[in-house]
């Protein structure tokens, strides 16, 4: 039996909450209220709030007063389960966008609870994200992103749908129901929808809005049917949503016109017919799938999409037609300029005949008909999809310099630039041990090339080294997987006569023969593939930066001989929106002059924050293929960065990572020279999975006599 | 000498076997073999490489033998080896030389998946000497003008371990194959396991969108073959949702999300 705790006066709470929240309280805001609300609540409630607020008011006090402020309305409703999950999502969208959507995920309490009643039934647009985006592309045409919004719509470039479903009882029912959502967002990119000017048709009418929304109810006609001749099955699961959530109701007088949107062939024009014929008629209620049409939005990205394709197309074509007067002999006649570059190509519209109603193109340059690229072919079928057509002004190729816009990657160093955005960048979620959650997307990290530094250090350091590295050489050689003659073997390519002559003589003994009596050749491959993560921060500067370096001239000259896979990668960044990685030796890349001096031209930066890293390396090693992939830190102290990134914190998250990385069949190792390792170390990594090298001097040498150990 | 003599006959393609041509590699394969060219056909996985073999041989009338390669497999196991017998070693044929001996066409299927050092003994039957040495018994064993060599490369692996050397392709005379254009390939369906048109039809677009698929989390779309087997799945009374499932969905991937949306597409159709 337990002994019951008596629960906190208010006066006990008021002193344990001013203390968490002193920033944010002042002598006209106290947490004098706060502690009344809470003073009602058993201990364990009562404990269970003061821990949160804790934990909330070091991300930020503000939100900790919101939270102790709604925390006896979430008591009452909540479970201690849905409770902890409503401040894990208040702290995610903290995270994402703010204190304010944070503060109204708290305010919102009541409908947090009615989900976490339904959480059995519901479905989140992240459990169906992944399955979608992959559906979707697979109905084809172009790629489609999937986001969640408020409303639903697709402005033909991306498909928003809710953030989670619970109209039907069952999880099954409420994936459907998504599905369809998405389905009929797609086939409004597919079959045509945005074709025709719908703004200027639709501002025609006196009232815009009711027209738009009976215009998408006679297109949902339409493209419903276009989904029933095209995907039966499809069609079958909306019909049977339909039937649970509410049939469309047409009035009679109508007939007509929905038979000529349901015939075979109908367009987005005859939709609009019927719009002008049925305009002022009741609006039908949305069908459960159907959620709203944006025209304005669509026709913007619509347009923007349009004019970088006419882009693509023109410097594609231009492409093309460089390529074939390079590769043709000089023109027999200098035809006059009227017949310019323009007038020699074609784009040739046939039946397909793989595709009833729909056409085939093909560029031709002087009558005779190229193959373009695959990038061009899937530019034209975007363009086919948007506008039905390539219209005749697409058809000209761009002048010089024309296909240079927008081209090429982006440069990663111009983020920094100007203001912050995430584009091109690695997202990475990060452990927060407090929350025992990871804060979604929190670390952004990019990789970058080590600028390379021609200084002479890789020679010197060989020059150094020379005695040791032609003895390293040596051990390494002996490591090398080597062919070996297997004997008395069952199979083999060869006999094996010392067993053959045995197993006669045994034979001849009476006794039974032995059937191993071949040799086999084989080959003992090393299947090793390895990641070294060397720290680049900016305690490092001064020698151990330069032992560093050493180690890896070593370490490089060693695994050439071994024929092991390895790469090279420095990491170091300032605070988790700045995480950076820097490339020195791609797995792919062989040791060259500009490896060795991107070895050279590995310097002191920032600070460590080795959770993204150790993540972002996991992920590229997972795309090797070897038995054994080792993932090794070359490191100097703890993890630390510049936002909170330090103690408990630092660590908890990068024993995370590597927890990750165990699970994706990677062995961590860890060679440090920090004389405190002791401490932490065994905590990351694992009892036995580090090495600490208490004379920095000796590091060149340890790593790859390490390396040797680890992997023999 | 021979111990396990195999009869030419044994290899023969005895009947038709059917195929449909997607181009002019009939024609194209029948002048390389009258020139004694070598072939290699490209193209990715069940879109029809073998089945043309065989109906080439059949074509032919020259008997086929096939080795499928795997990454055990060395020059040895394709010229030959010793065996034991009874107090006596024998030489045994391996199935190249044998193909060599007999005048047949021997066809190395996924060529880059074998052991680098058969390429070794494939390099002088490939150029004009078409001869095959064979190390251990020291013979030389020179191709009559019937025999041929086909290997078959899947370029659609990316890594650098699978790749065909250039030393080595430039020696043949290559095909490309791709998967049938729709129409071909709904008849093919109908023939190879009699099943309707009209599901035909619809397992060819269900082909299609796993197709879009390539490259962005599927490795390869389904093949002719896979689309074969569901359809005669379909024939045999399976529900054809659960058969798309059972022979492309499962056969494509095992990554749960995409899994979980080929199935929807599959189900999307019929």
């Amino acid at each position: 039996m337990t002994i019951p705790v008596a629960p906190l006066s208010t006066a006990e709470l008021e002193e344990r909450l001013d203390e968490y929240l002193d920033p944010v309280l002042s002598s006209r805001r106290t947490a004098g209220g706060l502690a009344a609300a809470l003073a009602e609540f058993g201990r364990s409630q009562q404990e269970f709030v003061l821990q949160w607020v804790g934990i909330i008011a070091k991300t930020n006090a503000e939100l900790a007063f919101q939270f102790a402020a709604q925390a006896p309305e979430g008591l009452r409703l909540m479970l201690p389960d849905d409770l902890e999950s409503w401040i894990i999502q208040a702290m995610d969208t903290y995270d994402r966008m703010g204190l304010y959507p944070a503060s109204a995920v708290f305010h919102d309490s009541a409908t947090y609870a009615v989900r976490a009643r339904t959480r059995d039934s519901s479905v989140t647009f992240d459990d169906v994200s992944g399955i979608l985006e992959i559906f979707v592309r697979g109905l084809s045409g172009r790629a489609l992103k999937l986001q969640p919004g408020e409303e639903i719509y697709t402005d033909t470039g991306t498909l928003f749908l809710p953030a989670s479903l619970a109209r039907l009882p069952n999880k099954e029912g409420n994936f459907r129901l998504y599905k369809a959502m998405a389905a009929h967002q797609w086939a409004q990119t597919w079959y045509g929808t945005f074709r025709a000017d719908l703004s200027e048709v639709l501002a025609g009418f006196p009232d815009q809005e009711k027209a738009t929304q009976l215009f998408h109810a006679l297109e949902t006609v339409r493209l419903d049917a276009c989904l029933a001749a095209d995907l039966p099955g499809l069609h079958r699961d909306m019909q049977e949503l339909q039937n649970t959530l509410g049939q469309p109701a047409y009035p009679d007088a109508w007939n007509g016109q929905l038979q000529a949107l349901r015939t075979p062939g109908a367009s987005v024009q005859n939709t609009i017919d019927a719009l002008r014929a049925l305009y002022g008629a009741a609006i039908p209620p949305p069908l459960c799938y159907q959620g709203t049409l944006q025209a304005g939005r669509a026709e913007q990205v619509t347009a923007q999409r349009a004019a970088r394709e006419k882009d693509q197309f023109r410097a594609a074509l231009a492409r093309l037609l460089d390529s074939k007067e390079k590769h043709a002999e000089p023109a027999a006649e200098p035809e006059d300029e009227s017949k310019s570059r323009t007038e020699r190509l074609r784009v040739e519209r046939t039946p397909d005949p793989d595709r009833p109603g729909r056409w085939r193109y093909e560029i031709t340059i002087d009558g005779r008909p190229v193959a373009p690229p695959k990038d061009v072919r899937s530019t034209m079928d975007s363009i086919v999809q948007d506008l039905g057509d390539i219209p005749d002004d697409y058809l000209v190729a761009a002048g010089d310099g024309g296909y240079q816009q927008d081209g090429g990657e982006k440069n990663p160093d111009d983020v920094w630039k100007g203001t912050y955005h995430e584009e091109g960048a690695f997202l990475y979620n990060e452990w927060d041990y407090r929350r025992q959650h990871y804060r979604k997307h929190w670390c952004v990290l990019r990789e970058v090339d080590v600028h390379p530094l021609d200084d002479g250090f890789v020679s010197r350091t060989r020059v150094k080294y020379a005695a040791s590295i032609a003895s390293l050489r040596k051990s390494f050689e002996a490591l090398r997987g080597d062919e070996r003659l297997l004997k008395r073997q069952k199979n083999g390519d060869n006999i094996d006569f010392d067993a053959v002559v045995e197993a006669y003589a045994d034979m001849r003994h009476g006794m039974e023969m032995s059937e191993r009596v071949l040799t086999k050749l084989r080959k003992l491959e090393r299947n090793i593939a390895v990641m070294f993560m060397v720290d680049m921060s900016g305690s490092t500067k001064g020698w151990i930066n330069d032992a560093e370096r050493e180690a890896l001239v070593l370490l490089c000259e060693a695994l050439e001989v071994l024929g092991d896979r390895y790469a090279i990668y420095g990491f170091s960044g300032i605070t988790r929106k700045r995480c950076e990685l820097y490339r020195v030796k791609r797995f792919d890349e062989p040791y060259s002059d500009m490896v060795r001096s991107r070895i050279a031209g590995i310097k002191p930066e920032d600070y460590t924050r080795m959770g993204v890293t150790i993540r972002h390396l996991t992920h590229l090693l997972s795309q090797v293929e070897a038995r054994t992939k080792l993932l090794i830190t070359l490191s100097d102290g703890k993890p630390d960065d510049y936002d909170g990134y330090r103690g408990d914190y630092g660590i908890e998250d990068t024993r995370q990572a590597l927890i990750e990385a165990k699970r994706d069949g990677i062995h961590p190792f860890c060679i440090t020279i920090d004389t405190e390792a002791r401490d932490y170390l065994p905590h990351m990594y694992g009892a036995v999975n580090w090495a600490l090298i208490d004379d920095v001097r000796r590091l060149p040498l340890k790593v790859s006599e390490i390396y040797r150990r680890l992997t023999t | 000498m021979d111990a396990h003599a195999v009869s030419t006959k044994e290899y023969q393609v005895k009947t038709e076997p059917y195929y449909e041509p997607q181009g002019d590699e009939i024609a194209l394969f029948e002048a390389a073999y009258r020139n004694q060219i070598p072939v290699l056909l490209k193209g990715p996985t069940g879109c029809g490489k073998t089945r043309f073999m065989e109906h080439m041989a059949w074509r032919l009338g020259r008997p086929l033998v096939t080795v499928s390669c795997h990454d055990d497999l060395t020059a040895s196991d394709l010229v030959g080896r010793y065996l034991i017998t009874s107090a006596e070693t024998a030489w045994v044929d391996g199935p190249l030389a044998h193909a060599v001996r007999i005048g047949a066409i021997c066809y190395l299927d996924e060529i880059v998946e074998a052991r680098k050092d058969t390429t070794v003994v494939i390099h002088p039957l490939a150029d004009d000497r078409r001869v095959l040495p064979v190390e251990k018994t020291g013979e030389l064993l020179e191709a009559s003008p019937e025999f041929c060599l086909a290997i078959s490369y899947n370029p659609g692996y990316q890594s650098v371990l699978k790749d065909l050397k250039q030393s080595t392709r430039q020696r043949f005379i290559a095909m490309e194959f791709d998967y049938p254009a729709p129409e071909l390939e709904q008849r093919i369906i109908v023939r190879e396991s009699g099943i309707g048109l009209g599901i035909a039809e619809k397992l060819v677009k269900f082909a299609g969108m796993t197709r879009n698929l390539k490259g962005n989390g599927l490795d390869e779309g389904a093949s002719t073959r896979l689309l074969v087997h569901a359809a005669k799945l379909m024939v045999t009374g399976i529900d054809p949702r659960r058969a798309c499932r059972g022979a492309i969905a499962e056969a494509l991937t095992d990554d749960a999300e995409m899994l979980a949306a080929i199935i929807e597409l599959s189900a999307s159709l019929f």
